[in-house]
């Protein structure tokens, strides 16, 4: 005790010392540092990583999508003053996930409007584009699988699990909120639908439900953004859910004709019904009475 | 296996076989109606009543039988409707609604559609029976009016097939918003908005039929007593006063050798014409079905029941509604107002103006056309639509707007499924539904002409043989052959234009004012109805043309005997 005394008091005759705040502070920044090398390797690993993918994002960014959105994502102005490819700034992973992973992007074509088409580039890619298009700004991750997953709808009738009968209350929700926002633009079974100057709202059915999620979360090209505060995560997926039954049901009606509502219709009736009913007629007119066959070609 | 022998006759006598029993037992009774009905005086003549056999005398078979499909599947559908707009919580088999706030009108529908058997079927039979009952109404319309079958006597008839229509479609529009589901319900919401769009009275005329501010609770049960009682009703009464005329009448025939306007060559009601005519119906009765059963026709589960703060892409009404629906699509945002009142136009016009118009327009053809040709006689014997050159061009026309308008109802599913911007459909139909039926005026008349003057090729000239003779010179041509006598004959049956009175004559006639300068119309209208028209050949050049034919079919006889080409034909042709 006494030495422990002797040293200490040994060391404190140097606290005032010129170099003893220097000397504390690399010992506390020696301290930190080793300890945090010591205990957190994995997160600095996916730092390495993560920058690893951001430099190859921009790499791909550089060949592939900075001739329309510029080089550091800032967009591109025509000498007009319109936009020749949006700033993605703020875009988010999400929205880069949604437009490459479903071939919208890269155009091929200026357009109304970028359709869907086969996707250019790998899922490797994609990754690495969106991580880079996140890194210069805000916006919405890529949505974990558990946003999307129908088969887990939570325990809705809170009889303390999930089940069958959880889902079937996720697909009634959600065929109502699928009324109510989407059916106004992609129609009552998201056929699609026209929207101005040669706009359309795509096709929505047999699409992945992670790109029907990113959809809804970032907006593209002349759709709404349903924040998760407008529609929240749990009603995203049950949208989802609606539609993937749509996918699954039977059609018990028949042929469904596109699905695109009175005018498949009426084209049916015209064609499937006055068409071959004025046919039978024809066919009726044309067939009179005969006593025998042979006395009725010969009188033809 | 053994053989019937008790009819077979049992010698060689003179005596017939056994009879069979049926015809005496139907005999019997027909014998046992006729003492105490009377049928038999009744039946003789009707029995017996002669049908001219031509395809498209059938078309308004369509829409009688489609009819008859829609009373049918009709009063089925009653069984289990509920034309209620009290709220109900679903609780059916369709496992997507189940839990849905919805009308019982609604929740009833799906009850067909899912839970009735065979009533998914029935709601699209009788949904199909009636879009092919108001389409075939249409091309039976179309048929009457090119061949000039709306003649007198027929006009009422005609304004009673116009009336007809109007009814079938309200019929349908009614119908169709039963179910009370999201696309009908958008349909009632916009019926709603055109009656508002009415200046003064249309916010009485809405909250008088809704009992109240729209939705309310009375439209589908109003609706319902419309649908099944009140113009069912109507039509049925239609339908046998226009058949009553039709029988009255006699039916109108193509000209042939041996019709006349006093005759109706033909099959008599029984056998033939029952058989035929039930046989229609038979088929008319399968092919809707087959629709009902194949096609699938307002799946209103997937509409999900209606609710005014939803909308589905592509609410269209249905085909027939389709036309007035375009003309709203596609005409600019016109307003006015005045002391505060809105007058919308854009609604005005295509909704409450246009459709009332059309059928206006078209119940007044008959007596336009009498006034312009002058023509007041009684007509059996129909006319060729080439024959009629400025009739049919109207119609066309009439068509065409009537087609692009419908097309305009379409736009939506125009733009997406051929790649257009929907903007550019617009702008074109605006000008198209102006100039698109007066393009088609004057092609279908010159059409019409271009006919005329074939016929008239054909009866001088002869028909195109299909043989060539090749002359000494080296060149070719086609030997033409007279036409057969029954051919030329109908081709010639057709009365000429008569000789369109001239404005000079007019002003001769000593007429003062008003009574002028309606007959100076009268005429130049007449001169533009009959202008350029073909008449058929007079005798002299039909017999002139026989002389000449037969002359010809000398020389290409001589000339086939001869054997090839060694002698040319002559060169006075």
């Amino acid at each position: 005790m006494r030495l422990l005394n002797r040293s200490a008091g040994r060391l404190s005759r140097h606290r005032r010392g010129p170099l003893a705040g220097l000397v504390v502070l690399v010992l506390g920044l020696l301290l930190t540092g080793g300890l945090y090398a010591a205990l957190a390797p994995a997160q600095a690993d996916t730092d390495a990583d993560q920058e690893a993918l951001v430099q190859e994002g921009r790499e791909l960014f550089l060949i592939g999508c900075a001739f329309c959105h510029g080089q550091n994502g800032e967009g591109v102005l025509t000498q007009g003053g319109s936009q020749y490819g949006p700033a993605l700034t703020d875009v988010g992973a999400a929205a880069v996930d949604f437009q490459v992973g479903t071939g919208r992007m890269p155009m091929a074509q200026p357009g109304a409007q970028a359709p869907r088409k086969e996707v250019v580039y790998t899922q490797d890619e994609i990754a690495a584009l969106s991580a880079y298009v996140a890194s210069l700004g805000t916006g919405p991750a890529i949505p974990d699988a558990d946003l999307y997953d129908t088969d887990k709808p939570g325990d809705l009738n809170g009889d303390g699990k999930q089940d069958d009968k959880d889902k079937e209350l996720l697909v009634v929700r959600g065929g109502q909120i699928f009324l109510a926002n989407c059916t106004a633009c992609h129609n009552f079974e998201g056929s699609g639908g026209a929207m101005p100057r040669g706009g359309f709202a795509p096709k929505i059915r047999g699409v992945d439900s992670k790109h029907i999620y990113e959809a809804m979360l970032t907006g593209p090209q002349s759709m709404d953004t349903f924040s998760d505060g407008n529609i929240p995560p749990e009603d995203k997926k049950a949208v989802i859910a609606y539609l993937e039954t749509l996918d699954e049901a039977p059609s018990y009606s028949g042929f469904t004709l596109g699905s695109l509502g009175p005018v498949s219709e009426g084209i049916i009736a015209w064609v499937g019904g006055i068409g071959v009913l004025v046919g039978f007629a024809v066919w009726i007119a044309a067939h009179t009475t005969r006593s025998s066959k042979k006395k009725d070609e010969a009188a033809a | 296996m053994s053989v019937d022998v008790s009819k077979v006759a049992t010698t060689n006598g003179t005596q017939p076989a056994t009879g069979a029993k049926g015809p005496k037992a139907a005999g019997a009774i027909a014998n046992w109606a006729d003492e105490r009905l009377g049928l038999g005086t009744a039946m003789k003549k009707n029995l017996r009543k002669v049908f001219p056999d031509h395809w498209s005398f059938m078309l308004g078979e369509i829409a009688l039988w489609s009819f008859v499909v829609l009373l049918l599947t009709g009063v089925f559908l009653t069984l289990w409707f509920d034309p209620s707009m009290t709220e109900i919580q679903y609780d059916g088999s369709y496992d997507p609604l189940r839990g849905v706030h919805m009308s019982s009108a609604m929740a009833s529908t799906l009850e067909i559609s899912f839970d009735v058997r065979g009533g998914l079927l029935m709601r699209q039979m009788h949904h199909w029976a009636a879009m092919i009952f108001i389409a075939s109404m249409m091309i039976h319309m179309m048929r009457v009016y090119f061949t000039g079958a709306f003649r007198k006597p027929r006009e009422l008839n005609w304004v009673i097939g116009c009336l007809l229509l109007l009814l079938g479609t309200i019929e349908g529009f009614t119908g169709y918003s039963l179910p009370d589901d999201l696309l009908s319900g958008t349909g009632v919401r916009a019926a709603d908005g055109f009656m508002k769009a009415s200046p003064v009275v249309g916010t009485y005329m809405s909250f008088f039929l809704f009992g109240g501010e729209f939705p309310g609770d009375s439209i589908i049960p109003r609706f319902y007593a419309m649908h099944i009682l009140l113009i069912p009703a109507i039509l049925l009464a239609l339908v046998a006063a226009h058949m009553l005329l039709l029988v009255y009448h006699k039916h109108t025939q193509w000209p042939g050798p041996g019709r006349t306007e006093e005759n109706v060559v033909g099959y008599p009601m029984l056998p033939v014409y029952a058989a035929k005519a039930g046989g229609f119906f038979f088929i008319v009765f399968g092919v809707i079905t087959l629709l009902g059963g194949l096609f699938s026709l307002n799946a209103v589960w997937k509409y999900g029941p209606y609710d005014p703060s939803k909308v589905t892409a592509g609410s269209q009404p249905d085909w027939y509604m389709g036309w007035p629906d375009g003309l709203l699509r596609i005409i600019p945002p016109w307003e006015t107002h005045i002391w505060g009142v809105t007058f919308s136009w854009n609604v005005i016009i295509p909704i409450l103006v246009m459709p009332p118009l059309m059928l206006m327009v078209l119940m007044a053809l008959p007596f336009i056309e009498s006034w312009v040709t002058g023509d007041k006689r009684e007509h059996h014997l129909l006319q060729r639509p080439r024959n009629a050159p400025t009739r049919t061009a109207i119609m066309v026309a009439l068509m065409t707007f009537y087609g692009l308008s419908w097309a305009a109802g379409g736009n939506d599913i125009i733009a997406i499924k051929m790649d257009l911007s929907i903007n550019q459909i617009t702008y074109f139909l605006r000008a198209a539904v102006f100039i698109g039926p007066v393009i088609a005026y004057i092609v279908t008349k010159r059409w019409c002409i271009s006919l005329q003057r074939h016929d008239e090729e054909k009866l001088l000239h002869g028909y195109e043989s299909g043989v060539l003779v090749r002359s000494p010179e080296g060149g070719y041509a086609e030997k033409h052959l007279p036409l057969p006598e029954g051919k030329a004959y109908t081709l010639t049956a057709r009365d000429d234009d008569p000789k369109p009175e001239t404005v000079d004559e007019v002003e001769a006639s000593g007429l003062q004012g008003r009574k002028l300068r309606i007959r100076k119309l009268r005429a130049r209208l007449q001169a533009a109805f009959f202008a350029d028209n073909v008449q058929k050949p007079t005798a002299e050049e039909l017999h002139e043309a026989q002389h000449h034919a037969e002359h010809e079919l000398h020389e290409l006889e001589s000339q086939i005997a001869a054997g090839p080409n060694r002698h040319g034909p002559s060169e006075d042709h």
